[in-house]
């Protein structure tokens, strides 16, 4: 047997930026039909190497070779021409538009004419990812719009797919779907450039492995004959490290929701119906559930963002607090880590002193209405260090941090302004293991301090490693918390699915399983019975 | 009744130097440039127009030549705000006070000029009919021009993936550079589009609705449009509609002088750029309309090395 010539083949690719060389050298094979993942922790060069593939940037140097012969990929356009497509780590869709435009805009203008909407919904049936063409994007969780990238690359009939973590956005069960759809691309023939940190995924999923550490390659192999610890290694040089986690010695009541109904602002958005929750001091209390299902809703309720009529429905230390702003919340001692890190939690353009004094301009940042400037730069020094942010220092924009660093940075900042409840939503979504673990650990060193920890997140795994109790949220409805070790993943999926919701005192409204895990064809018609 | 019809007319007439301009500058803006040159453009294009015509003797290539200096003067904004990355605000009001410095020099020999301007249509037989005539058939041509402007960018924004690529490029320039689309050369498309339209505004003043030259004789519509651009919130229709908002109250306040009412004429002046703002500002409240419409990259440089 012949051994088949790669379909795609990199050697010497060098590109250094003016503070740091991202790719060293690298070489790299993709086979026909192979599933291919490139690991290594943020910052260690995956996405400008994938984006140099894409022709988003050009090499200093090294060659390219597609299918045998040399190519120079100049621009995106050129990418897709040969074959190339690609799911992006922060999504490159346009918010304002719809479904069906952004999709038109990817695609040759030949192939986005009349019939382009049948097209979507064909391949979104077929492989499982239900969108509606005339929805628009700005409306949309993460998830959906994943989802809105894979069908757009999946449009074009790629012949070398990368996907830049594919899966932090899905619940176990629709991952084992990408994975089977990922598989059928493969063994039709479709290569797959696989980037994750997530390795049991990659060890389930590829064929083959790149490990990168620094802009070098540290490493291939074949993930399979690896174990999660070795791969780990290869990654990050040395052992990962491990949340440790004290037996639960809950205290009294801090976060308190009662009955929390809200109806949606938002036209594509998710009604809140009778939430009712509690986080005692010292516990970590997780939301599960598939994006979209009213966790933004609900965050910007609990938090502050989007007081609710009924001050009692929420409560913070006995207190009615529904009705108060984000701010007087603040001040009450809640602490707030949200979803989308550029925006909402830091302003991107703004330094890392800025976006400090932003949320912790009580710990004596402000004297008479004057900024006291240095005690601004000290705190945000602190946390850099405390939290082993790798920046530039307090004066470097919030925007040129890697996703990590900026997470670590933002949890870190709240953290240290010594909360007496911590909400956070997604706290480690896009995040590499080294600093995921970290965030991690900060929360469980909160609860041990005796913090009430609210956690919001998709990823399974980190809810079962982390938290005492855990919830699901499906359709806008919260499913009675559960302690951990009650549970296990299946029953969770289940939860998510929304098997609680019919069966509950506010089940009046027909529900489809299918519609909350975002499986069945057509989600506008999820009110059906299975 | 029929005075009502010359009401439209004049209403129509009155309005569609707005109607150009805004137009022209709303498919800048919806590429996500803010070019606020147009006062500037105007001129230039007005001074230019009545130039040529009083030369040539014909209005028409006054137009021609209205347009091509709006799009050049808009080229020295494409080229420092989209080349060389200047801060866009700052280029186009510069480009304004170049453009009223440039286009009263260039006008000197051209006060108090006489030429024979662009008259409105007269369609033997239909344009005499009652009312009907005046509604649909006494126009100015270049009134009837600009309701098909409105059509064709309408359509085109909405319509055809040439306008959607220019939407997308004015909402995430990143991102459209990442899927592949030129973004600077869309940008320097959309600007000179621009620059044509303002152009064109200008000649409309200088030889078809005035026509004379008058140094400053836009009076601050340049102004207006960039205003009616951003309270129309980027919607074509509203641009139209503030226009001749704007045209019905420049038209009463002429009326209201004529009658000789007791109000100071500067506050009647006045009047049709206060109207048009408050009644559009008041439209243009609601925040889902604006953050769907208005394009997010409105005013930042865009550099594709990134």
């Amino acid at each position: 047997m012949s051994v088949p010539s790669p379909r795609l083949a990199l050697r010497g690719i060098t590109k250094a930026y003016p503070s740091v060389v991202a790719n060293d050298d690298i070489a790299l094979d993709v086979l026909p039909g192979e599933i291919h993942a490139v690991l290594g922790e943020n910052g260690a060069g995956k996405s400008t190497l994938m984006k140099i593939i894409y022709g988003v940037v050009k090499p200093d140097r090294g060659t390219i070779a597609w299918e045998g012969s040399p190519v120079v990929i100049a621009n995106p356009a050129r990418a897709r021409r040969l074959g190339i497509g690609m799911v992006f780590q922060h999504f490159s869709l346009f918010e304002t538009l719809t479904v069906a435009e952004n999709i038109a805009l990817a695609l040759e203008a030949d192939r986005a004419g009349p019939g382009l909407s049948q097209r979507i919904g064909d391949v979104s049936a077929h492989y499982g990812l239900p969108l509606e063409p005339d929805r628009h994007v700005h409306t949309m969780s993460v998830g959906e719009r994943q989802r809105v990238e894979i069908v757009r690359c999946l449009l074009q009939g790629p012949r070398l797919l990368i996907m830049d973590e594919p899966t932090s956005v899905l619940t176990p069960q629709a991952v084992e779907k990408l994975f089977e759809t990922l598989r059928t691309l493969a063994s039709e023939g479709c290569s797959i450039l696989y980037i994750s940190h997530k390795l049991d995924e990659i060890r389930a999923l590829c064929q083959k492995a790149t490990v990168l550490r620094a802009g070098r390659v540290t490493g291939t192999c074949d993930p399979r004959e690896e174990t999660s610890e070795s791969l780990a290694r290869m990654m990050i040089g040395g052992d990962l490290p491990r949340p440790r986690h004290a037996a639960a010695k809950a205290g009294a009541e801090r976060l308190a929701v009662d009955h929390l109904t809200l109806p949606a602002d938002d036209p594509f958005g998710t009604s809140l119906h009778a939430i009712s929750l509690a986080v005692r001091a010292g516990e970590i209390v997780g939301i599960a559930g598939v994006s979209g299902n009213g966790q933004k809703e609900l965050m910007a309720a609990l938090s502050g963002e989007r007081p609710v009529d009924d001050a009692n429905a929420i409560r913070l230390d006995g207190a009615p607090v529904g009705t108060l702003d984000a701010a007087k919340r603040r001040a009450m001692g809640l602490a707030f880590v949200p979803e989308e890190r550029l925006g909402r939690g830091a302003v991107p353009e703004l330094s890392l002193a800025e976006n400090a004094l932003l949320t912790a301009h009580r710990q004596s940042m402000v004297s008479r209405g004057f900024v006291r400037s240095e005690a601004v730069r000290t705190y945000a020094e602190d946390t850099i260090r405390a939290f082993g942010v790798k920046a530039g220092g307090p004066h470097a924009a919030a925007r040129s941090l890697s996703g990590g660093n900026l997470q670590k940075y933002i949890v870190g900042r709240e953290i240290r302004q010594k909360p007496r409840v911590m909400i956070a939503a997604q706290p480690t979504w896009g995040v590499d293991v080294g600093a995921a673990a970290q965030i991690r650990q900060a929360l469980i060193d909160l609860r041990e301090a005796g913090v009430a920890v609210l956690v919001v997140s998709e990823e399974l795994d980190e809810l079962f490693e982390i938290c005492d109790r855990l919830a699901v949220i499906a359709q806008g409805r919260l499913s009675e918390a559960k302690d951990i070790a009650d549970t296990n993943a299946g029953e969770i999926g289940q939860l998510m699915a929304g098997s609680f919701v019919a069966a509950g005192p506010h089940g009046q409204r027909r529900f489809s399983p299918a519609g909350a895990l975002g499986l069945d064809a057509e989600p506008g018609t999820g009110d059906r019975e299975p | 009744m029929d005075q009502f019809a010359q009401l439209i007319v004049l209403t129509l007439a009155a309005g569609t130097p707005l109607v150009y301009a805004a137009l022209g500058e709303l498919v800048t803006e919806k590429s996500g440039v803010l070019n606020l040159g147009v006062e500037g453009m105007m001129l230039v294009g007005a001074v230019a127009s009545f130039a040529v015509a009083a030369t040539t003797k014909s209005p028409w290539l006054g137009v021609g030549a209205g347009i091509l200096a709006g799009a050049a003067v808009s080229m020295i904004f494409a080229v420092l705000a989209l080349s060389l990355m200047s801060n866009q605000v700052a280029t186009g009001l510069a480009l304004s006070l170049f453009g009223v410095g440039l286009s009263a020099f260039l006008g000197l020999e051209y006060v108090s000029v006489v030429i024979e301007g662009i008259r409105p249509l007269a369609v033997p037989g239909l344009s005499d009919l009652p009312i009907v005539g005046k509604l649909l058939f006494a126009h100015n041509p270049l009134v009837y021009l600009s309701l098909a402007l409105f059509a064709a960018v309408h359509w085109f924004l909405y319509r055809t993936r040439a306008g959607l690529v220019v939407r997308a490029v004015g909402e995430s320039p990143q991102s459209a550079h990442a899927i592949g689309y030129p973004v600077i050369a869309i940008r320097y498309m959309a600007v000179l589009f621009g620059g044509a339209c303002s152009g064109l505004a200008g000649a409309y003043l200088a030889v078809a609705y005035t026509p004379l030259w008058v140094e400053g004789m836009t009076a601050g519509r340049g102004w207006i449009a960039l205003a009616l651009v951003v309270f129309a919130t980027w919607k074509p229709w509203r641009v139209l509609a503030g226009a001749y908002l704007f045209g019905g109250v420049t038209l009463a306040q002429f009326q209201a002088q004529a009658l000789g009412l007791e109000m100071p004429s500067q506050f009647l002046s006045m009047l049709p750029y206060v109207a048009t703002i408050v009644v559009l500002a008041i439209i243009s409240r609601d925040a889902t309309t604006i953050r769907l419409n208005a394009p997010a990259s409105l005013g930042k440089p865009f550099h594709a090395g990134a």
